[in-house]
């Protein structure tokens, strides 16, 4: 996987995480073209586009849109299975996630993110596992910085 | 001071504002909160400051500044500001910046760490954004923790050193010691980032490859495992256990057996399984498969398993999800070529996914489309192919109209049918069609010699509808100039002949070139084709109006081509209808078009054309060499009335090498007659001919003599080449009549090659009052007998007359 993007139907960003190196202005430019793109699709197009030279899984769950972009040789279906993992570890650890839960507590959106995928590539295909740990790294954070965040 | 404002607190007010400009005041002003803040080296709140700053860089606000405060949490002790800092890391920092260099010694500590999750943090950041210094330096660590016994870490690390080798190449070997017994892990998430691993080894090195290949019977092992294990609820997805995995394995299995016999044969029957076992009733299963039919089809699996694997991409078709549909056309693409017949049974499938709403799924659907035309099905895929350009999107046509061509060409059941075809995508996506195809399209049509009337007529109607598709203008402009006599004449044959006048003609013609809708080419397609008339039609006054109007067009093409045109008319009059005589069939140049001929034009040429093609092509080629060398390449050149037809792109360069442009390179037509090559004769000639003595004593012969018109032939020999002989021939009428329009064409066998310089009339005075004369050059390298067929053509009393003649009394010594 190169990028994963999260936004909503109003095309704010929600969520950015880039597995690939590129400068700020690039990746700003991607996000707005790419998510112009996807929105202007009708409901009934399928989840896969060409889009430059990649390949676009998207899906939209309730008000967010969850966005991939993948290469050539990766599978489209289980991408979407992908996705769907993800959005079922944030449903766990959130208790039923809505966008709100993902705007007001983003950076542990990207906690979940990291325990889940890493490079762009799943590190751990066990649900129980990555909230196991998420869990555990909770425990960590020191009591203090829990109200300091 | 005050504590600064919380993240939650921040989030919540920013999303009060109701303007734009709200917003940013709110932005500017905290900004500036956490920019003094951060200058007082504020360690408490440094956390929570980084953090609202990630959250307004996420909103498209600057947040360069806090990219060293990044750092310094890094460095810090505490967990919460590691996470933060290491988050902030991986969304302000990038390799672009030097301070990304200053974390490596962090990473490196961190790495160390006592506390795994400290530890999986830096695996972490480092695995998705490390730089190629930073893996340099740090590789050594990742290789020892790929190496623990600690499975979280080790699966992390796995995914570190992929990220590693990605960055630098040539560190993959160190890890190879590591991957030993990375397969024989229990734990799943170290087993698929490990196939991960291995699959990245495998793909950069064909080394690794074969090393790695020893693996297959282990990972053949798992799969078989995963499929046959009961239910196991931490890795089962809708009932399929760790899909994942499966799909991961699939993967690599397909690279390692890939070009492999053993391997091959190693996994046909794991796969066999997987394919026929796996539940198709939600997307996972379908992913499993979809992965399976992607391996099955790019290793030496048995047929019987390919057959399984194109079936499977058939039932996808018929899957009610989009998604699979669009999975499932996209992978029949790229077995249509191996496979065809097997993709050929779901031929009506794809053929109703062009109508599908999804833009995706219809372009798929006309690639496999074009792909699975063949001579059995042309006629019914043409129609769904017409239906389908007619109603498409314009992202389409350009390409769907060019796939028609090409497929066409291939496959037309008859001559007719092809042009049809033509014109039905002319007349509706004339606008689309590549330039590239326009002279196609007319070397087809030259082609289909007894379609020309009912070509040029289908044509005439459609543009009297719409001229705005320039392509289609240029072609249907290209063919009135080229047929229009036939139009005139009401020749049709294949349908009801209209009722055109010469006026009428004219009237679209100069339509077309006065018109703002016709581009500049095409109005050098319509001049031509005008000036083509005026040896077809007899309102040659009016022709010579047209052009001369154009003689001062701000357009310089259009303003060359017709003061080129005048000077014919006026000075030399006597070679127009040479010049501007019926184009020859054009036969594509191999490199050009396909390499395949041109096959199934289902009727046969009818025998009668074959002995003319000889002549015609030698003709008008050794006519432009004549004229450019007689006129020294100054004063206005005639140009041959073809060659700026053609000039856009690729056949341009080839028809003009059968007329004869400056650089011959002569791709041999079909006929025996090769073409002159001026260079080589050019060489030892100067612009007259050169003259020996008669006294060398070949002696002068008659060629043919008939119905009044005889002809002479006498020879001299070049001065400059042994090789050459050049002969006058003499033509004389002892009728009472002129002979006009009088054209002569010679051919001579393979060996030979030929070169006829300008007749110094095309008007024979009737009663043997001066003979019309003209040069043949003739090099014979393998001194052969010297053999000629002849073609004459000319107008006597009022009627066109047309004879063939072999001329084989030629003297020994004009040819030994």
């Amino acid at each position: 996987m190169q990028f994963m993007l999260l936004f909503s139907r109003q095309g704010k960003l929600r969520l950015q995480k880039w597995y690939v190196p590129l400068s700020d202005k690039e990746k700003k430019k991607i996000t707005r073209e790419l998510v112009q793109t996807v929105l202007a699709r009708k409901p009934k197009m399928c989840s896969f586009l060409e889009w430059r030279d990649l390949k676009i899984v998207y899906k939209r769950y309730a008000s967010l849109y969850f966005c991939c972009a993948i290469e050539d040789q990766d599978n489209e279906l289980i991408t979407l299975e992908i996705i769907h993992r993800y959005v079922e570890l944030l449903d766990k650890y959130f208790g039923s996630v809505c966008e709100l839960d993902i705007i007001f507590n983003f950076e542990k959106a990207y906690f979940i993110l990291d325990e889940f995928l890493l490079g762009g590539e799943a590190q751990e295909t066990s649900k129980k596992n990555v909230l196991k740990a998420i869990e555990q790294a909770d425990l960590l954070q020191e009591v203090r910085h829990n109200y300091f965040l | 001071m005050p504590a600064p404002i919380r993240l939650r607190e921040l989030i919540r007010t920013i999303r009060t504002a109701r303007t734009q400009a709200e917003e940013r005041e709110m932005i500017q002003k905290e900004s500036a909160a956490i920019r003094s803040s951060f200058r007082e080296e504020d360690n408490t709140y440094r956390c929570r400051n980084v953090a609202k700053l990630l959250y307004m860089h996420m909103l498209g606000y600057p947040a360069h500044f806090g990219q060293l405060e990044c750092l310094k949490l890094i460095a810090s002790q505490k967990f919460t500001d590691k996470r933060i800092g290491y988050l902030g890391a991986m969304l302000l920092l990038d390799e672009r910046q030097d301070v990304h260099l200053l974390m490596t010694n962090c990473i490196k500590n961190d790495l160390n760490h006592s506390t795994q999750y400290v530890q999986g943090l830096a695996l972490c950041t480092l695995g998705c954004m490390g730089s190629s210094e930073m893996c340099r330096d740090l590789a050594g660590e990742v290789e020892k923790l790929l190496k623990t016994s600690n499975s979280y870490l080790r699966k992390k690390a796995a995914l570190c050193a992929v990220h590693v080798i990605r960055k630098v190449p040539e560190l993959m070997e160190m890890f190879l010691p590591a991957t030993k017994n990375l397969l024989s892990e229990k734990n799943h998430g170290v087993l698929h980032t490990s196939v991960v691993l291995l699959t990245e080894m495998c793909e950069r090195s064909p080394d690794m490859l074969s090393h790695f290949r020893k693996l297959v019977p282990q990972l053949v092992r798992i799969l078989k495992n995963l499929i046959m294990s009961g239910y196991s609820p931490e890795h089962d997805v809708s009932g399929i256990s760790d899909p994942f995995l499966q799909v991961r394995i699939l993967r690599l299995l397909r690279i390692l057996g890939k070009g492999d016999d053993d391997s091959s044969e190693a996994m046909n029957d794991i796969l066999a399984q997987v394919a026929t076992n796996t539940e198709t009733s939600k997307n996972v299963g379908n992913a499993i498969l979809y992965e399976t039919v992607l391996t099955i089809m790019d290793i030496k699996s048995e047929s019987g398993l390919r057959v399984l694997a194109i079936n499977i991409l058939g039932r996808f078709l018929l899957n009610n999800d989009k998604n699979i549909r669009y999975v499932a056309l996209t992978s029949l693409l790229k077995t249509v070529q191996t496979d065809h017949n097997a993709v050929q049974r779901h031929r009506s499938t794809i053929v109703d996914c062009l109508k599908d709403l999804d833009v995706s799924i219809k372009r798929r659907a006309m690639e496999l489309s074009f792909a699975l035309v063949n001579g059995n099905n042309i006629r019914g895929m043409m129609k769904e192919l017409l239906y389908f350009l007619d109603s498409c999107d314009p992202e389409f046509k350009a390409d769907c109209a060019s796939g028609i061509f090409l497929a066409a060409e291939k496959y037309a059941p008859s001559k007719r049918w092809h042009i049809d075809t033509i014109m039905r995508v002319l007349t509706t996506a004339g606008s689309y069609v590549r330039d590239d195809c326009v002279p196609n399209l007319i070397q087809l049509i030259t082609n289909s010699v007894e379609m020309h009337a009912y070509t040029v007529q289908r044509l005439y109607k459609a543009l009297l509808d719409d001229i705005s598709q320039q392509p289609f203008v240029q072609v249907s402009s290209w063919c009135i100039g080229e047929y229009g006599d036939l139009l005139v004449s009401g020749q049709c044959e294949e349908e009801d002949p209209i009722q055109v006048t010469e006026d009428e003609v004219l009237d679209v013609l100069e339509g077309l070139l006065a018109s703002n809708l016709s581009s500049p080419v095409t109005r050098g397609y319509a001049l031509t084709a005008v000036m083509k008339l005026s040896t077809r039609l007899s309102s040659v006054n009016r022709i010579k109006k047209v052009v001369s109007i154009y003689g001062s067009s701000i357009d310089v093409e259009l303003q060359q081509r017709a003061v080129e045109y005048n000077a014919l008319f006026k000075k030399y009059d006597h070679m127009r209808c040479a010049l501007l005589e019926r184009m020859p069939i054009m036969e594509k140049a191999a490199a050009n078009g396909p390499t395949e001929t041109v096959q199934t034009n289902g009727e046969a040429e009818p025998a009668g054309l074959e002995p003319k093609h000889p002549p015609t092509i030698i003709q008008p080629a050794n006519q432009a060499n004549d004229l450019l060398d007689l006129l020294g390449g100054n004063d206005v050149v005639p140009v041959i009335s073809t060659a700026p037809a053609m000039k856009p792109a690729s056949a341009g360069g080839e028809l003009l090498d059968l007329l004869g442009g400056l650089s011959l390179s002569a791709p041999t037509p079909a006929p025996p007659i090769p073409m002159s090559q001026p260079p080589f004769l050019l060489d030892g000639l100067s612009s007259q001919p050169l003259f020996n003595d008669i006294a060398t004593g070949i002696p002068p012969m008659t060629a043919y003599n008939k119905n009044g018109l005889k002809i002479d032939f006498t020879f001299e020999r070049s001065n400059t080449n042994p090789n050459i002989a050049i002969i006058t021939i003499h033509a004389a009428n002892s009728t009472e009549a002129e002979m006009t329009n009088f054209v002569f064409q010679a051919a001579v066998p393979k060996t030979f090659q030929l070169q006829l310089l300008s007749p110094s009339s095309s008007i024979i005075p009737a009663l043997n009052q001066g003979p019309v004369t003209q040069v043949i050059k003739v090099l014979n390298p393998q001194k052969q007998q010297l053999r000629m067929r002849i073609k004459l053509t000319y107008n006597h009393k009022g009627s066109p007359v047309q004879d063939l003649a072999e001329v084989n009394n030629f003297p020994p010594q004009s040819w030994q």
